[in-house]
């Protein structure tokens, strides 16, 4: 089946999994340029695992994935790094021990090093939190304001598409919709984003379209909006 | 015979061997940190440099302080290759198989010390060797005060290095979170190397600094790292500050140790060190692991 050429990430066929164990059966799932793309699914059903294996963390036992029309299964995370495919993971993954700064500052540690100054300021610009503890260590910081340093280590790296791993997990009400009012805004300067979340209302709500996985494959597909009415999708995660 | 004078010039003397031993220390705490075992071979790669220092002079005539950068560059490139070639190739990424490679490899580098330069010891003339400086009551050996000073002048350019250089950041990066490295492009393979390199430097720069006032054997550096080791304890494993600290502490202990009980049993002070920070507080005196 022929794709658009305007695809930044292209799974097809994607199986993997830890050892002999094969967690994704079968992964077929697509992120248009300027897209958000939100990937459903509960505790289990594989979506770290698909991150990760996207980012080069792991590889893939078989399938192909494609960023800007090259196949990078297999490849070690730094060169999917380099191509400007950046992951922001669950647990965020902050360094505890170095400062604010220098966080930020390795986020272009591969990438986006010679507009290393000018992004920085981009980024505390978006999360002026940040800018008032620049010299603190990260490991002292709240959760909510770890998970903004580590999308803001991630946009360090001028990606090209940026996953986003359950950025509401563990943060307040109100965190949790700044969050999502970010992740449209982000979106809005035209960056591609794959919403990895549990968080099924507020995803469909930023998202442009959005895949279901269940047990290691993707049960529903489709425009935002029409699952949001999908009966079947209501009754699993909503309760109604 | 314990005149304050007398302990005046034992604290001076125990300041001045400490500053050896906190870049020796320096190298297996930053090791530590990063690859979270400890290097078993240590000590053989500090013998090794150590000879390296005495075949320059003894062959090409060249002075230990002159072959410092030679050394230190050469110690680097040659703890990278034995992470690249064999230690990180043959550990598969398990922590526990790097502590035994690094046991099999220090048995390995004595042994064919042994073979090739026997067990002789080995000494370097140098022309400075037998100056003193005079401070109060006590006469300093020269070149102990300037294993003292670059000691202290190659920690505070690490100490730079670590806290702004990117490559110095990516190492404490993956120090405490590998998965995050990755994430943001570091290649933590090269880091480990790179730890390594660096951590054998230390050793390159510690033989230089050793070897005008000090002898080789295929077996001198086993000392150094037990003391090395306790030192890294005392600070807190993994702790930059705490090895230099630490460093003090224990060569002023050891040279007070000597002082009051003999050159023979003034080791016992550095044992009992080791025992008491065990037991109350065995995270060290700059530890962060709970």
């Amino acid at each position: 089946m022929a794709r658009p050429r305007c695809c930044v990430l292209e799974v097809s066929g994607l199986r993997a999994g830890y050892g002999a164990v094969e967690v994704l059966r079968g992964i077929d799932l697509a992120v248009a340029t300027g897209e958000i793309v939100a990937l459903l699914g509960s505790n289990g059903a594989g979506k770290s695992t698909l991150n990760n294996n996207i980012c080069g963390l792991y590889r893939p036992f078989g399938g192909a994935i494609r960023f800007d029309g090259s196949d990078i299964a297999g490849s070690p995370s730094m060169r999917i790094v380099e191509a400007g495919l950046i992951q922001v993971p669950e647990g965020r993954r902050v360094f505890p021990n170095l400062s604010v700064r220098d966080n930020l500052e390795l986020g272009s540690y591969r990438r986006g090093r010679p507009a290393r100054a000018r992004n920085l300021e981009r980024v505390l610009a978006i999360f002026p939190r940040l800018d008032e503890r620049l010299a603190q260590a990260a490991g002292t910081l709240s959760g909510g304001e770890q998970q903004m340093l580590a999308i803001g280590r991630g946009l360090m790296s001028e990606p090209r598409l940026l996953i986003l791993d359950e950025p509401s997990l563990g943060l307040s009400p109100l965190l949790v919709e700044e969050m999502f009012a970010l992740i449209g805004r982000l979106n809005g300067d035209g960056l591609a984003i794959l919403l990895v979340e549990q968080n099924v209302v507020q995803s469909l709500a930023v998202a442009h379209r959005a895949y279901v996985l269940e047990n290691g494959r993707i049960t529903l597909s489709g425009k935002a909006a029409d699952l949001a009415q999908d009966p079947e999708l209501r009754k699993s995660y909503l309760g109604h | 015979m314990f005149d304050p004078q007398i302990i005046f010039a034992g604290v001076l003397n125990g300041l001045l061997a400490g500053g050896v031993y906190v870049l020796v220390a320096v190298g297996l705490t930053l090791i530590y940190g990063v690859l979270h075992i400890i290097n078993f071979a240590h000590g053989s790669l500090l013998m090794l440099a150590m000879y390296a220092v005495f075949w320059l002079w003894r062959l090409l005539g060249v002075d230990p302080y002159v072959a410092l950068p030679l050394v230190i560059a050469g110690a680097f490139g040659f703890g990278w290759l034995l992470y690249r070639g064999v230690i990180g190739r043959f550990s598969h990424g398990r922590d526990e198989n790097i502590l035994l490679i690094t046991l099999g490899l220090s048995i390995v580098i004595d042994n064919v010390a042994l073979l090739f330069f026997g067990g002789d010891t080995q000494t370097i003339d140098v022309p400075y060797a037998g100056l003193f400086v005079e401070i109060g009551a006590a006469f300093l050996p020269l070149p102990k005060i300037v294993s003292f000073a670059a000691s202290l002048l190659l920690c505070a350019v690490l100490g730079l290095y670590m806290t702004r250089s990117d490559t110095g950041k990516a190492i404490r990066a993956v120090a405490k979170e590998r998965q995050g490295a990755r994430l943001v492009g570091i290649d933590v393979d090269n880091i480990f190397a790179i730890s390594y390199g660096i951590g054998i430097a230390c050793l390159g720069a510690a033989a230089c600094l050793l070897m005008p006032s000090y002898y080789v054997t295929p077996t001198s550096g086993h000392a150094f790292v037990l003391v090395a080791f306790t030192i890294v304890v005392l600070g807190g494993m993994g702790s930059f500050i705490g090895a230099a600290v630490g460093g003090f502490i224990i060569g002023i202990t050891e040279a007070l140790g000597g002082l009051f009980l003999g050159e023979q049993l003034g080791q016992i002070g550095i044992s009992l060190i080791f025992i008491l920070i065990l037991l109350l507080k065995p995270t060290g005196l700059f530890g962060s692991r709970a």
